[in-house]
């Protein structure tokens, strides 16, 4: 076939940030079924919960300082989070390089809480299917946790190195966004495993 | 990267015709040698990987079918014995949706919807190659396990309590458990791909409303992948744990409740089948416009009804629960949402005979598919909308009637269509016609030998024959049917060797194709059959909704992309205006490492819990040389 221009695009950006970026969408499409992940978790947690007559299953109810410390931790986070995503926006290297390793440091502090969590659950996965159920969601959640540290430690050693071009700003954003999501999915799980059993 | 050669950005506007071409052919192109093949990130590679891997799945599959088939032609026969049997109707259904039908659906989108929204390769290319890798390892896992009778034998379903340890202690389960995992990884990381593709890589000016149908299809069968797998992947996953480590999930003497794995399964089960049937729908909508040589009547209409069939494939799960004692209120409820589905597809079927009504048709062989799809899955709307009440599920409830229903839904719903898709596109992959001679005998073969098939199953169903029986004797009164189905089997099955003969012939002997033998109004046959590794020399521009039929002899294009680098062109969401020239990734060899690395992963996990701790750093590494930039220059802008 015949062609004819008609528009030249060689003016344009080559990386943008937030929608305009395909990995955005990429992280968003992840944290959609990811999320439909949890609510599946959650679900068969209440489907478990409407169908036995005592809750929780031959144990008591999870202490409550591990998570509501991390819940106090996680929501704060957003902050340096924040500040992480403006110096990314602002490509301003020295700073981003500062707000991740905060942002490493606060997701370590996290996931040696998320131990005490585990252990002050006052019941195993082989207990009962509230043990198993419990231990799922808390697995699932620290999965999350545990991948986004990763991704945000290996982001803070990119940037101390000769890669840190200008569209790696744009992942640190993105980094940022899938950070929210694994603070706004613990807000209801918070809620689920350590206060369902108390009602 | 030098000085040099940041100063030497040379632009697909400073080049022209072949010139052009070779450059772009070298920048894009699959490395030579083995070890560029398992490099390769190009989406049309993956994509004919993809096809060819899962027509050797449907193979295997059918195979087993026959066999069940000579079993089942005579009674009391000796062929299979019971413990066999269950292992091969497990495999053949796990075979069919799980490394099939499924997969064959994505695979052709992973080829064609990059084509035909206008753009280089498919986003997240290297997520591509890992999903094509973790459905191979997953298959032939399956496979590998059935041939050291380690084969599942708990049905496609696997409910429990007869998957779980009490009544299936050896690994057969785990295998079958573990097989979706890895599939719907695969499935879950090609939705990814084609929501972003279609969202960001559209061709500037494909707006909402000139998307091609098999891409808005593929685009609500993403969205359905990606909210019904999680279900699977969380049943799968807590199977398992019971089985390997105690969970209690299942054991309903500590709490568990084996009916949440079938609200689990059936959650995602439901939506599966439109996950199959949505794509088929596309291809049909896409064949029929170009031999009824005219557009499909009712865009607006097919594109609202694929999204109202959606969101309402997540509201019927339950059906397939009747008999299991429900409150009257539920099952009322599912009743009424599985006859109101019937109402989109409806819409659909009339704006296809319309569109045939006001056409031209040209009895070519993917049309006389279409036409076969059209009448063998009313015939299983038809069965569906009796099963959807619950005094007739009760009384055919696990009886033939149920699979003769279903193969008619799927075989016509979803494979007819697939293969009228074969004919019609084969052209384009391989650059050769297929033989038009002999894809009229596959039609007909395929077309008969399916309603002896399956047709004589409804009276089976309601002479009380129940499913997944080895055998039954001869005082039942079922074996002149059941060796009529077998017939109509061999018949089936001949249709597809017909289609293999016609591939193989054609591939060396066919009729060469130009770039659009059809005459087609889609930007896939705007390119060369087979397309060169760039796909388009310059980006095209859409102004209409048949954009080959609206422009005449000239394509509209955009310049101004680089020729130095991979580059594709981002485009706004709803009105495609050109945003970004974004860098798209070089082939890599690790998105294959990391599959090898999660294979290890999940196949050690069914042997020891401990896998999970020594399996993830291996992942962690390959994932990070993935992601790591390796100093080139699409890393380095």
């Amino acid at each position: 076939m015949k062609q004819t221009i008609v528009r030249r695009v060689g003016e344009l950006p080559t990386f943008g940030f937030g929608p305009q970026s395909g990995p955005w969408w990429g992280a968003m499409s992840f944290m959609a079924l990811e999320g439909m992940g949890f609510a599946i978790a959650i679900g068969a947690y209440l489907y478990l919960y409407a169908v036995n007559p005592t809750w929780p299953i031959g144990a008591s109810p999870p202490d409550l300082w591990p998570g509501t410390a991390e819940t106090i931790i996680f929501l704060l986070s957003i902050i340096p989070n924040q500040y992480a995503n403006r110096a990314a926006h602002q490509q301003d290297r020295h700073k981003v390089r500062v707000w991740l390793v905060v942002m490493s440091l606060i997701g370590i502090v996290l996931l040696i809480l998320r131990g005490f969590e585990f252990a002050h659950l006052n019941t195993r996965w082989d207990n009962s299917a509230y043990g198993s159920v419990v231990w799922l969601i808390l697995g699932l959640h620290t999965t999350h946790l545990a991948t986004d540290l990763g991704d945000t430690i290996v982001l803070a050693v990119l940037m101390f190195t000769s890669h840190a071009r200008p569209r790696r700003f744009s992942d640190v954003t993105d980094n940022v966004f899938y950070w929210n999501f694994v603070v706004i999915a613990w807000l209801p799980l918070y809620v689920l495993l350590d206060w369902v059993p108390r009602l | 990267m030098s000085m040099a050669a940041e100063q030497r950005d040379v632009r697909d506007d400073a080049l022209h015709g072949l010139q052009l071409a070779a450059r772009l052919e070298s920048i894009w192109r699959t490395p030579p040698g083995l070890t560029g093949a398992l490099m390769s990130v190009d989406h049309k590679v993956i994509g004919r990987r993809y096809i060819v891997t899962a027509f050797t799945f449907l193979v295997l599959g059918g195979l087993l079918a026959i066999l069940m088939r000579i079993q089942l032609s005579g009674a009391e026969n000796r062929l299979l014995s019971p413990d066999l049997y269950n292992q091969v109707f497990t495999m053949h259904g796990s075979t069919m949706m799980f490394l099939f039908a499924v997969p064959v659906m994505e695979a052709f989108a992973v080829y064609l919807v990059p084509l035909m929204v206008g753009t280089r390769n498919i986003a997240f290319p290297r997520l591509n190659a890992f999903s094509y890798w973790m459905f191979l390892f997953g298959g032939c896992f399956l496979w590998i396990s059935f041939l050291f009778n380690v084969g599942p034998d708990v049905g496609w379903f696997a409910y429990t309590p007869l998957s779980s340890l009490q009544f299936n202690p050896s690994k057969r389960a785990d295998v079958w458990a573990q097989m979706i995992t890895f599939t719907e990884v695969a499935a879950l990381a090609v939705a990814v791909e084609i929501i972003v593709t279609v969202f960001k890589q559209r061709a500037p000016g494909m707006t909402l409303d000139r998307i091609p149908l098999f891409v808005w299809s593929m685009l609500v069968t993403a969205f359905l992948v990606m909210f019904a797998m999680p279900s699977i992947m969380v049943a799968s996953t807590t199977l398992i744990l019971d089985r390997l480590v105690s969970t209690r999930f299942y054991d309903p003497s500590s709490g568990g409740n084996v009916l949440l794995w079938q609200h689990l399964f059936w959650f995602f089960g439901h939506p599966e089948v439109y996950i199959i049937f949505i794509p088929a729908t596309g291809m049909v909508s896409m064949i029929l416009a170009t031999f009824a040589r005219r557009p499909v009547i009712g865009y607006p209409v097919i594109v609202l009804s694929l999204i109202a069939t959606g969101f309402l494939s997540f509201g019927l799960w339950v059906h397939h629960m009747f008999v299991t004692g429900l409150p009257h209120l539920a099952a009322g409820l599912f009743t009424a949402s599985s006859m109101l589905i019937a109402v989109p597809s409806g819409l659909q079927i009339f704006c296809w005979i319309a569109t045939l009504w006001d056409g031209r048709p040209v009895y070519r062989t993917p049309l006389l598919f279409v036409l076969g799809f059209i009448v063998i899955f009313v015939i299983g709307g038809l069965s569906g909308v009796m099963v959807a009440s619950v005094p007739i599920d009760t009384q055919v409830h696990d009886t033939y009637f149920v699979v003769a229903h279903f193969h008619y839904v799927l075989i016509g719903g979803a494979v007819f269509p697939l293969v009228g898709a074969v004919y019609y596109w084969f052209p384009k992959i391989c650059g050769r016609m297929l033989s038009e001679r002999l894809g009229r005998w596959n039609f007909w073969l395929a077309f008969f030998g399916f309603n002896i098939a399956f047709f004589p199953m409804h009276i089976l169903g309601l002479m009380g024959m129940p499913r997944r029986v080895y055998t039954y004797t001869l005082e039942m009164g079922w074996e002149r049917l059941n060796l009529l189905s077998s017939v109509g089997a061999v018949m089936f099955a001949l249709s597809f060797a017909v289609l293999l003969a016609n591939a193989i012939y054609s591939l060396r002997k066919g009729t060469p194709a130009n770039d659009n033998p059809w005459d087609a109004s889609t930007l896939e046959w705007a390119t060369a059959s087979p397309p060169p590794p760039q796909n388009f020399d310059r980006i095209p521009i859409v102004t209409h909704r048949e954009p080959l039929w609206a422009d005449g002899d000239t394509l509209p294009v955009v310049a101004g992309l680089s020729a130095e680098r991979r580059e594709v062109l981002l485009t706004s969401l709803a009105e495609a205006e050109p945003q970004i020239r974004e860098a798209s990734p070089e082939p890599s060899i690790w998105p294959l490492l990391t599959a090898i690395a999660t294979t290890i992963f999940f196949i050690g996990s069914i042997f020891t819990p401990w896998a999970v701790l020594w399996g993830t750093p291996p992942m962690a590494i390959t994932l990070i040389g993935w992601f790591w930039p390796t100093g080139s220059k699409e890393d380095e802008e």
